[in-house]
């Protein structure tokens, strides 16, 4: 047996006492601007934490650089404030070498879209049973607001002083589009969706993505107003989820139904049309979820907010494990005399 | 036709072709078979970068040299004494290695007029005079192997493949070698394809046939035995040497090992290799690229396992800013670096030895880390051992320096006792008693390993500035230098940890020759050979390159010239230079190919007359 294994057979695999969200928070002193969009989604975490029944110190928070990765210090677990864009790398050593690890990654638009965006897919790619937090503010906030690559176009930034020509990224579809197995979008501003879809991605197992929007109230104060304040978010937004039908607008007098491959808005008021004409959400289904990813740049639809796609496929560091037993199973342990001693070798006396 | 038999102390011989003639393949049966007959020897794979040259052109020439003897070998030689060539273009690329006098093989049906066009031959060389000087043999090597294959139906594609077996076959009848290993390893390569092993054990039998039958070969040779330590031993190449040391330190640490790599020419064979012992609990993932390699590999020290990343020069420089993580979040990890030629994409299958002040310092800022060298092929083992020793005891990346030439030439090991090699196992911490992450032990300054799991200990590290003892995150100045200059302290204090520098020769004199990593043999051989002819020359070889040991300025200040040989611009005498205010001569050599012992030589009697 080797060493770790032999320090986890005396550490508790589940807690001892009952926790709390308090318990989850460390003794550093929080540093994000105040109003941030970060505090919440750390509250909101830390709130959803002790629901999980796993042990402190079988958590691992792992993060990049920028405002977001931050976020381990915050937390009374295991914490790795790694380099710029690395989160997910870092993270998927990690959790190969230890699956018994429950393993979180804290990232930006621009720590993961950006400089690390090769890592983020390829962690999605793989199937890692990590859990990404993806904080998206459409800014660089740590360096002082440059624009970032899900920065609308045309957006003026320190940078970009006459306006952006990048056309952004749609972090939903880069996620699908790199065969994440769960693909969730919530809103910083959203206490309980927030904490429903964290719940949901600690449960799922292989890589979870989740797009939360952020809101930079320093260097990108409202970017997401629209879909987060109470005024208008009924109007822009619909909350997908599994098995109901997509309806929307302040008095749930809105649908989302398919023409073709082409979602579009209908009327339940008018007497022309009912929930049983809408898109019902599947979580199951893949070309739907990139219909719903597909939402955020069409004008005059909602935005979808919840879990988009969810569906179980093989976890590597499992698979890994697996190949290990059976490679066990059929050579034997590996023994190091056997090793140096065989194939071809002969002797002199 | 009675035939002579000559016995000689030792032999190079060369196979040059196509790179699609099986030349390597070639070569490593010769060397397997040499190996287990006993004789002491030395390889050097010489390859194009391209998978499969335009067939016949001069750059895609594969060569494949072996020198072995019955006494003690340490380079893959000088001169060549036996070439084997399978078209123009092979001939034309290592005539120059031939020494005079020596054996040409030459596979008469490759010299076709296209193939003499495009060596850039006029006339063919096998029919002019123009090789006079040495003894050629024109065998229609491929009309040979179709004679063989007749009754096979086989394609005219896969018999033309078979014929590098007739050369072998040749050298095995010529060197008096036995060919059941070859036919042994035929039948376990080629087991699913029956007809494909047929035909390959029969070329090489008709290969072997045709020297003994044939009266162009009067004379066949014999190279006894060396009379190497007595023990068991094993061929090995840097590679899987490297491998092996790993798995050995993992075994002796009781850590599994985890290897995060990206594939790059030539460190690729140590992903291979260690991605077959998963029965030993090796991890090996292969990583979107060469960040993710090393970055995964910090993730799997912070979970406890020992970690290795793996690769070559350019894969260094993407590494560097992940190293300087690793310095300042002091966890273990090996790094490989299996140089090539540089810069930029280089020479990816050539061997050079210019990394070596990237090792030591080209990172951001100040972050050392301690940087090691392997001198021969199996000598990467106990390197790769060292490493993992150095870095799980101070809780430090380590860089392991070998380079394309150890990492693809082999030589016959001494196998280990594994039982003699020490326990090198850590101790994680546990006791949430008076914990902080950056307290460190008195006098090795190794912080605390604490991994993920162990409850009470839950701690954050990562690449800002820690405050002393607490690990917190620090901007204080003061704080900050202390910490520069601790990180400094524990790597230099490696050095009372290793064992003294040891001088082959006098331990003062005339000369010096201090060289590292892989120049090791021919540094060995020249000096040998000169100090045999009267010279006051000794041979230093540092396996250490960052700490030095600590005799190492005493040694050099001894004599009274040191010369630094390096296939580099002057990388360790710049170092040396630095420490220690000596004014160290270089000899230096950047052409992607080994030193030759008689380089060395010349250059010894320039500064000896
Ligand atoms: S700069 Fe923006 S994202 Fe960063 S902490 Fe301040 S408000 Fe939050």
């Amino acid at each position: 047996m080797n060493l770790v294994d032999e320090l986890l057979q005396d550490a508790p695999a589940t807690p001892e006492a009952k926790l709390t969200g308090k318990d989850f928070q460390s003794d550093q002193d929080v540093r994000w601007c105040p109003g941030c969009g970060d505090y919440s989604i750390l509250a909101q975490v830390q709130r959803v934490m002790p629901e999980l029944n796993i042990p402190r110190h079988r958590m691992a928070f792992i993060s990049g650089i920028g405002c977001s990765s931050r976020f381990p210090y915050y937390m009374d677990t295991y914490g790795f404030h790694s380099i710029h864009g690395r989160a997910p790398a870092l993270a998927t050593g990690l959790k190969i070498a230890r699956p018994d690890l429950m393993v979180w990654v804290a990232t930006g638009d621009g720590d993961g879209l950006s400089i690390g965006g090769n890592h983020l897919i390829h962690a999605c790619r793989r199937n890692i049973d990590i859990k990404i937090l993806l904080f998206n503010n459409q800014i660089y906030g740590l360096t002082k607001g440059q624009y970032s690559p899900t920065s609308e176009f045309g957006k003026v930034t320190k940078s970009t002083p006459v306006g952006s020509i990048d056309h952004p990224f749609n972090p939903l579809l880069v996620a699908l589009g790199a065969e994440a197995s769960f693909v969730a979008r919530t809103l910083d501003r959203d206490p309980k969706h927030l904490q429903q879809v964290v719940r949901r991605a600690a449960a799922h197992r292989g890589t979870s993505f989740m797009e939360i929007y952020q809101n930079c109230n320093v260097f990108n104060d409202g970017a997401f107003f629209t879909y987060t304040e109470k005024e208008s978010k009924e109007e822009n937004v619909v909350f997908v989820e599994h098995g109901k039908p997509m309806i929307f607008g302040k008095g749930k007098d809105k649908g989302i139904r398919l023409e073709g491959f082409t979602p579009t808005v209908v009327s339940l008021s008018d007497g022309k049309y009912s929930a049983a004409d809408l898109i019902v959400h599947d979580e199951k289904d893949t070309m739907l979820s990139f219909i719903l990813a597909r939402m955020s740049n069409l004008p005059d639809l909602p935005r979808p907010v919840g879990v988009i796609y969810a569906v179980d496929r093989p976890i590597y560091e499992a698979e890994l494990t697996r190949q290990i037993e059976s490679s066990v199973g059929k050579k034997g342990e590996g023994k190091l005399e056997e090793l140096l001693n065989s194939g071809d070798t002969w002797s002199i006396n | 036709m009675s035939k002579t038999l000559k016995t000689l102390e030792d032999v190079t011989i060369r196979f040059a072709g196509d790179s699609g003639d099986g030349m390597q393949l070639t070569g490593t049966q010769f060397t397997n078979t040499t190996a287990l007959f006993g004789n002491d020897l030395s390889t050097l794979p010489d390859y194009p970068a391209e998978i499969r040259a335009p067939a016949g052109t001069l750059f895609g020439v594969s060569g494949f040299q072996i020198h072995f003897g019955s006494s003690e070998i340490n380079t893959p030689g000088d001169a060549c004494d036996v070439l084997v060539a399978m078209n123009p273009a092979a001939l034309k690329v290592n005539l120059g290695g031939l020494r005079d006098g020596g054996i040409i093989i030459a596979n008469s049906d490759g010299f076709t007029e296209k193939n003499l066009k495009l060596a850039g031959y006029e006339k063919n060389p096998l029919e002019d005079d123009s090789l006079q000087k040495y003894q050629v043999h024109a065998v229609a090597i491929t009309t040979l192997t179709q004679n063989a294959l007749q009754d096979l139906g086989l394609s005219n594609k896969l018999i033309d493949r078979s014929k590098n077996f007739f050369a072998l076959g040749i050298m095995y009848w010529m060197f008096t070698r036995p060919i059941d290993l070859t036919v042994k390893w035929i039948g376990q390569k080629f087991g699913k394809t029956p007809e494909i092993a047929e035909a390959n054990t029969r070329v090489l039998k008709a290969g072997y046939a045709f020297g003994e039958t044939t009266e162009i070969f009067v004379s066949r040779f014999e190279v006894q035995p060396a009379e190497l330590v007595s023990g068991k031993y094993r061929s090995i190449t840097g590679n899987e040497a490297a491998a092996w040391g790993m798995i050995a330190a993992s075994v002796k640490s009781r850590l599994s090992l985890f290897l995060g790599s990206y594939p790059i020419t030539p460190a690729s064979d140590i992903l291979h290799e260690l991605s077959k012992h998963k029965n030993f609990g090796v991890r090996t993932f292969q990583a979107e690229d060469e960040i993710a390699g090393i970055t995964s590999a910090i993730g799997a020290s912070y979970g406890g396992a020992l970690a290795l990343t793996t690769t070559s020069g350019p894969g260094m420089a993407l590494k560097s800013e992940a190293m300087g993580l690793a310095v300042m979040t002091e966890l273990p990890l090996v790094i490989i670096d299996v140089q090539r030629g540089g810069p930029s994409t280089g020479l990816p299958t050539k061997t050079e030895q210019a990394d070596l002040l990237q090792a030591v310092s080209g990172r951001n800022s100040e972050a050392p880390i301690p940087v090691i060298a392997a001198s021969t092929p199996a000598d990467c083992f106990q390197t790769a051992f060292e490493a993992s020793r150095i870095a799980l005891k101070y809780m430090t990346p380590v860089i392991m320096l070998t380079d394309g030439y150890l990492a693809n030439g082999s030589e016959p090991w001494l196998i280990p006792d594994a039982s003699s090699l020490p326990d090198i196992s850590p101790t994680f911490r546990t006791d949430p008693e008076g914990f902080h992450p950056y307290n460190r032990d008195d006098k090795t300054l190794a912080r605390p390993w604490a991994i993920p799991g162990t409850p009470g200990l839950e701690h954050r590290i990562g690449g800002l500035e820690k405050q002393h003892i607490s690990g917190n995150v620090s901007y204080d100045p003061a704080n900050h230098e202390f910490m520069v200059r601790t990180r400094q302290a524990k790597i230099d204090g490696i050095a009372a940890d290793l064992p003294p520098a040891e001088v082959e020769g006098d331990p003062k004199g005339e000369l010096l020759v201090v060289g590292w990593g892989g120049t090791y043999g021919a540094i060995r051989v020249a000096v040998a050979r000169r100090r045999e002819a009267g010279k006051s020359v000794s041979h230093l070889h540092l396996k250490y390159l960052n700490p030095f040991q600590e005799n190492l300025g005493e040694i050099l200040y001894s004599f009274k010239q040191v010369l630094v040989p390096e296939l580099n611009l002057g990388q360790l005498s710049r170092l040396l230079r630095a420490k220690y205010l000596i004014p160290a001569l270089s000899l230096n050599k950047i052409q992607g190919l080994p030193f030759h012992a008689d380089e060395i030589e010349k250059k010894i009697d320039e500064l000896l007359p």
